[in-house]
Order: C-alpha cells, then sequence, then structure tokens
C-alpha cells in the first residue's frame, strides 16, 4: 500500500467518523426506543463485564524504524500546546547525549539509542500512551482526568488538587506536574491534540513527522497497518506491537526493529488493565461496611451481659 | 423522663450563660500575664519555638515559590518526606484511637480504661497532623474539600482515604469532646456526649479498618515501580495488621512519656495501673506482630520472590522482617512472660520503628527502585517535618496540661 494514500484514508476516516457515528447513534438509540429494546438489554446476561472501550477511538501509530531523530514533532507538539521555549533549539543534536524525560512544559520527548546488532541510532519518541483503561485517571481521587469516547485521556485542571497520585499510579512515567509554580500548579502531559481532533484535525506531531513515523487513525485500522507492515517486511520489524495488549492495551502503538525493553519499554506490565488491581479492594468496601457494624455490635452487646450477668453472680 | 431531660437542659442552659463570661477568663487566659510568660521561657520551649519559626519560614516559602523550593520531589519521585512521614506514618501511629477505643468501649476491657482518652487524643491530633503534612505537599492545598464536595473520584483509593480521614477525623473529636467539655465546663452536654461514644468507637472502627488498608491498596497500583518483595496484594491487609501494633506501641510509648513529664496532670489510677496496662499491652502487641509477620511470609511465598533476596533490596528487606519485625515479637513474648515493663517499653519504641521502616520501604525506598539516580528527600522537608512533630507535641502538652486526658473525668461510669 502507498504511504501516502494510506495517510490520506486514515486521516479522512478520521474526520468523517464524528458526524457518521453521531448518526448511527441517533438511529439506534430511536430505533431502541421505538423497539423497547431497553428493556431486553437490561435482560441481557453478560458472563464478564470486559471494557473493550469505543471500538471506533482513535490512537497513534509510531513505528520506530521509520523514525530519523530529527525532533520536528516536539518542535510541533511545542507549538500547537502554547508550550514554554526549550533550553535547547529543536534542531539541536546534543540532547541525545542523555535519555530525557517528559516535563512540565514539554509533552513529548525523542530519544537515541543503539541498535545493539548494528549499533545504527533507533530513536524513540516518549508520551503519554493513552491507556484504555488508564491508571492515572482511576488514581485520581477528584476525577480529573477522563478516557474520551474519542481515545485521548484529558485532565481538567480546575479540580485538580495537586496530589500527584496520577504521577505515582503511571506505569509509562509520563504525567509531570510544575514544582515551581505555587499558585495554580497542574499536571502537564500529552493529549494527543484533543483540541484539534475535536476540530477533525490530526495531531501536530503526525502531521509535521517528514517520514510518516507517525500515524493517527481509529486505533482498529492501526493494528491492522501495523500487522501489515510487520507481515510485508518480516526482516524489518520484531514481530510485536507495543501497545496492543501491555497495560490493558494503549490508543498508542508502536513498532520496532529492535526489542522493545532496548529502547527503555516498560515490559514487565503484562496485559491487565492497571485499575483492576484496585478494583477488588475498593469493591470489599461495602462488605466492611455492611459486617463491622454487627460483628463489633455483637461484640459490644456480649461484654456488657457478660458484664449483668458477673455482676449477679457477685451479688 | 422528660423531666430529666428537661431538667439536664436547664442545668447546661445557665451552666452555658455563666461559662460564656468567666470561662474564658478563668481558664483561658492566664491570671497574671508578667509571670506566664516568664514561665513560657523554658530551655524546651525555646528550642520548639526556634524549630518551628524555622519551619514557619520554609513553609512560608514553599507557598511563594512552589514545591520545587523546598523539596526534593521530581517528576520520576513526585512523593517525599510530608507523605511518607506525614501521611503513610502519621495515620498507622494514629490508630491508638481506634485500638484502645474498640478495646475498652467495644470489647468491655475496663483495664484499659484509664489510657483511652489519652489514646483518643494522641489518634485525634495524629490525623490532624496528617491532614497539616498533606496541605503542605498538596498543589493546591485549598482545594482540599474537592473531593468531599462534588468532584467524585469514585474509582480511587485516596478518594476513599480523604473522605475517611475527614469522617473519622469528626468521629475522634467527637469521641474526646467529654474531656473538652469537662474543660469547658459543659458537664451536662458531657454526658451526654458520653453515652454516644460506644456508637462512635464503632464507627471508628469501621473507617479505621478500611483507611488503614486502603494506605496500603493505594500501592496496588504500581506493580511496576514498587520492588517485588515489598509489592503483594496484601498490602491492605499488612497495612491494617502493622498499624494495629503501631497503635499499641504508640500508646505503651505516649504513657511512659506522661509518666516523665505530666506528673501531676494524672490520677493514683492512671499512673497505678500503668505497669499492669504496658505488660497487657505487651502480650497484645507480641500477638499482633507474630500476626503480621505470618502474612509477611505468606506474602513473599504468594509473590515468589524468594530470588531477589539475595540482593541489596532483599539484605534491607531482611533486615525489616528480621530485625523490626521478628526480633520485636521474641522480645515482647520474653517481657511479658517475665513481666518485665522496662522490656515491653524498650520493645514498644523497637517495633514502632519497624512499622515506620515499613512505611518508608513501601512508599519511598522501594518504590521506582529502578531509576538509575534517585533523592529521597531534601533538608528543608525534614526540617518542615520536624516543625510539624514539635507542633503536634506542643499541642498535645497543652491539652494535657488543662483537660481531663490522663485522669479520670468526675462521677465517669466503670
Amino acid at each position: 500500500m502507498d504511504r501516502e494514500a494510506g495517510k490520506e484514508m486514515v486521516v479522512k476516516k478520521a474526520t468523517g467518523i464524528g458526524r457518521r457515528d453521531f448518526l448511527k447513534g441517533a438511529l439506534a438509540v430511536t430505533g431502541s426506543l421505538v423497539g423497547l429494546s431497553l428493556l431486553g438489554n437490561r435482560n441481557k446476561v453478560l458472563a464478564a463485564e470486559d471494557f473493550s472501550g469505543n471500538p471506533n477511538r482513535f490512537g497513534m501509530l509510531t513505528d520506530i524504524t521509520r523514525c530519523i531523530g530529527c525532533r520536528r514533532c516536539e518542535a510541533a507538539c511545542n507549538k500547537a500546546n502554547n508550550l514554554p521555549a526549550p533550553k535547547v533549539a529543536f534542531d539541536d543534536k546534543t540532547v541525545f547525549e542523555e535519555k530525557r524525560r517528559t516535563d512540565a512544559g514539554i509533552y513529548t520527548v525523542v530519544n537515541r539509542y543503539a541498535n545493539p546488532k548494528t549499533g545504527q541510532p533507533v530513536y524513540r519518541k516518549v508520551q503519554c500512551n493513552h491507556c484504555a483503561e488508564p491508571a492515572c485517571a482511576s488514581a485520581c481521587p477528584v476525577g480529573a482526568f477522563k478516557k474520551t469516547p474519542e481515545g485521548p485521556v484529558i485532565y481538567d485542571e480546575k479540580i485538580c488538587i495537586g496530589c500527584r497520585y496520577c504521577i505515582t499510579a503511571c506505569p509509562f512515567y509520563i504525567p509531570t506536574f510544575e514544582y515551581d509554580d505555587a499558585g495554580s500548579p497542574a499536571i502537564q502531559k500529552c493529549f494527543m491534540c484533543f483540541q484539534r481532533i475535536s476540530k477533525g484535525e490530526v495531531p501536530a506531531c503526525a502531521v509535521e513527522c517528514p517520514v510518516e513515523a507517525i500515524t493517527f487513525g481509529k486505533r482498529s485500522d492501526l493494528l491492522r497497518i501495523a500487522r501489515d507492515r510487520i507481515k510485508n517486511e518480516p526482516d524489518r520489524y520484531i514481530n510485536q506491537i507495543y501497545g496492543e495488549t501491555e497495560a490493558g492495551g494503549t490508543d498508542w502503538l508502536y513498532i520496532s526493529g529492535v526489542p522493545f525493553e532496548t529502547l527503555g519499554f516498560p515490559t514487565n506490565l503484562g496485559t491487565k488493565p492497571m485499575p483492576e488491581l484496585t478494583r477488588e479492594f475498593l469493591s470489599s468496601v461495602p462488605l466492611v461496611l455492611a459486617i463491622w457494624p454487627a460483628l463489633l455490635g455483637g461484640a459490644y452487646l456480649f461484654a456488657k451481659k457478660q458484664k449483668e450477668l458477673s455482676n449477679e453472680t457477685k451479688q | 423522663m422528660k423531666r430529666s431531660n428537661e431538667r439536664l437542659e436547664a442545668t447546661s442552659g445557665s451552666y452555658a450563660n455563666g461559662v460564656a463570661r468567666e470561662w474564658p477568663k478563668a481558664r483561658l487566659f492566664p491570671q497574671d500575664w508578667a509571670a506566664y510568660l516568664r514561665g513560657l521561657i523554658t530551655p524546651f520551649n525555646v528550642i520548639a519555638g526556634a524549630i518551628i519559626l524555622v519551619g514557619l519560614v520554609l513553609v512560608v516559602i514553599r507557598f511563594i515559590y512552589g514545591l520545587g523550593a523546598v523539596t526534593s520531589a521530581s517528576q520520576d519521585q513526585p512523593w517525599g518526606l510530608f507523605l511518607s512521614w506525614g501521611l503513610f506514618c502519621g495515620v498507622p501511629m494514629s490508630a491508638t484511637g481506634f485500638v484502645l477505643g474498640t478495646a475498652v468501649y467495644v470489647f468491655g476491657m475496663k483495664a484499659y480504661h484509664p489510657v483511652v482518652k489519652n489514646a483518643i487524643l494522641v489518634g485525634f491530633l495524629g490525623y490532624l497532623f496528617a491532614v497539616i503534612s498533606l496541605l503542605v505537599d498538596l498543589g493546591r492545598p485549598w482545594r482540599l474539600p474537592y473531593p468531599i464536595i462534588g468532584n467524585f473520584g469514585t474509582a480511587s483509593v485516596l478518594f476513599l482515604v480523604a473522605w475517611h480521614v475527614l469522617l473519622y477525623l469528626t468521629c475522634q473529636f467527637l469521641e474526646f469532646s467529654p474531656s473538652v467539655l469537662e474543660w469547658v465546663g459543659l458537664r451536662a452536654l458531657r454526658q451526654r456526649a458520653g453515652q454516644i461514644i460506644v456508637g462512635l468507637t464503632i464507627v471508628g472502627a469501621i473507617l479505621s479498618t478500611l483507611h488503614q488498608s486502603a494506605l496500603g491498596a493505594m500501592f496496588l497500583l504500581v506493580p511496576g515501580k514498587l520492588h517485588p518483595l515489598w509489592y503483594t496484594p496484601y498490602l491492605p491487609v499488612l497495612f491494617l495488621v502493622s498499624a494495629i501494633a503501631a497503635g499499641i506501641c504508640v500508646v505503651i510509648f505516649v504513657s511512659q512519656i506522661t509518666r516523665y513529664f505530666f506528673k501531676d496532670k494524672g490520677d493514683r489510677e492512671y499512673f497505678g495501673s500503668l505497669d499492669k496496662i504496658t505488660l497487657g499491652l505487651g502480650k497484645a502487641a507480641a500477638f499482633v506482630l507474630v500476626t503480621y509477620f505470618g502474612l509477611k511470609l505468606i506474602a513473599l511465598a504468594h509473590a515468589n520472590a524468594w530470588d531477589y533476596l539475595g540482593t541489596p533490596y532483599g539484605y534491607w528487606y531482611l533486615v525489616e522482617i528480621l530485625g523490626f519485625v521478628l526480633v520485636p515479637t521474641i522480645l515482647f513474648i520474653i517481657a511479658t512472660n517475665r513481666h518485665s515493663v522496662k522490656l515491653v517499653r524498650f520493645t514498644a519504641i523497637f517495633a514502632l520503628v519497624g512499622v515506620i521502616i515499613n512505611r518508608f520501604n513501601v512508599s519511598m525506598i522501594a518504590l521506582n527502585w529502578q531509576l538509575p539516580e534517585r533523592e529521597f528527600f531534601a533538608w528543608k522537608e525534614f526540617l518542615i517535618v520536624l516543625a510539624i512533630i514539635t507542633t503536634e507535641i506542643v499541642v498535645y502538652r497543652w491539652i494535657v496540661n488543662r483537660m481531663p486526658v490522663i485522669r479520670e473525668l468526675p462521677d465517669a461510669e466503670h
């Protein structure tokens, strides 16, 4: 498949989907109301309540084999999100001497690694992976993080209390905090250019990438594109799509020519969504609320009666 | 019945009127200001004042220049001493009120009655100052009530902690209120407050069970970041059981403090029963620590993390569970068998340090263990924490010097 055409197609799908989805949704709601099938839905027995998310949500695909480390995505991100000017210019390649991470005011960074076989440079772009079930969202005590149906994980600064549990919770070390701001310190991270996606535009980094290492589109389409590329060039790629299942799946996907652990990707995350790790504990809360009063109340009455009885025997 | 109620109200009414006029003059303000101020200049007060002043200056700097100005918090390691000490150690150490309250008021263990008010006060202040630490640490502390007023992050364990700490703080204040009301002179109201103590204690036990374990559950979310020797699905129950041990140890420790510094504030019953109570608490602590040690082993086996025992983190883990859990357990057993109050007191401090080490390990040292470079906390953070602890001690002293904490309330039931 021609790359240009592929991108074009994906973009078209991306921009058209909102309206079509809305129409479909409207039809579905009307239909079910007319057919009173809402009642039927309520009686539907589910074997498991697995969450697969909005099947039409967007995602991004980074093809690590294509990236040339030009850092134009970093510059585009900086501009699109009105971030502060960088300390080191975006065309300065000396930044690759160390491994950088996202920071307050820096939503994305590109790091350079060495191909373990050839020694050639391999570049990896780092940013929020937009988990299907984000740990940050489940950690936030005020619900400031939200997984949008469109895919991006967004954040509401207006209710954030600054506890930074999201930073602790994120398995990818992505959210950052403005430690130097006392008045209105906020969490910062990539929002997959949600403001642009909402207008039907493509995220800035994908637009600026000169080698099409970054593709925007429906996650399901991206998975297909990734599989096709791996299938067509098995020598170029390793047979893995990072993000397909990691931590329950992320909407930012990666394909690579070298194993992901050599590029600093966490490979110990498993396939379970992070929020499931605390779900069981939280569901035990009502049990304690229901059982403890009975147990403790019983113990109290028992002790009281015992005291009365022992008083009687004394008399 | 109705008549007696009316009488109760009438008395409390006239009391209240009298109190409003006379009480502040008699109790709140010194009779002789000059003598009072002169009396304030003691070595302890001067040192405490200096520590608090330094802390205040640093807190002001924090609220002008941001958290980065006083902490070593980073994008990789967002939490420091304010949470590791203030919240994750402060809350289990404040399990005193929950443990002793349940024992005395619910299980009817009247032998521990002399220390229960002190245990509740220590618990209340512990939670209060945990919240104060949190206020220094939160990015926007003025939004502290947000999780309570409409922004519900119901999937968050921290949301549960926020609600519970608020409710439990209220609960403990009410549990302690008889001593405050007695001090204020509202005796009739105080007697009424005493009537709801059983209910409050049960509510407190429920809340404590949940939020003590919830602090452990917060780390269930970070399997990739917390070292496998500490990460276990048993974290909630480990945190709850060790909090009970910490609560018992703090009661033993604080009781000993009162013997030195508040000789004239307690009654004969209080000081006379302390040795027996200390031995009893020592036995309870041994029992709880045996359980805790067993659970720790089960967690280790469940995680199948044995291989890590041979690494530096493994040695540190062994120091924690052998040196600071198993050894104190054995010492508690020896001490109670030999009726050695002294050894129980020593072991209480020992075991308490063990719980503190555990909380620091889980929330700081073993967290993000794979990062190449880490700095745990900055000296400015330490000074602020020191100032918060000092303030807590000063407030505790102020209350014990005035209210019936380590002495019986007049006409109290037994």
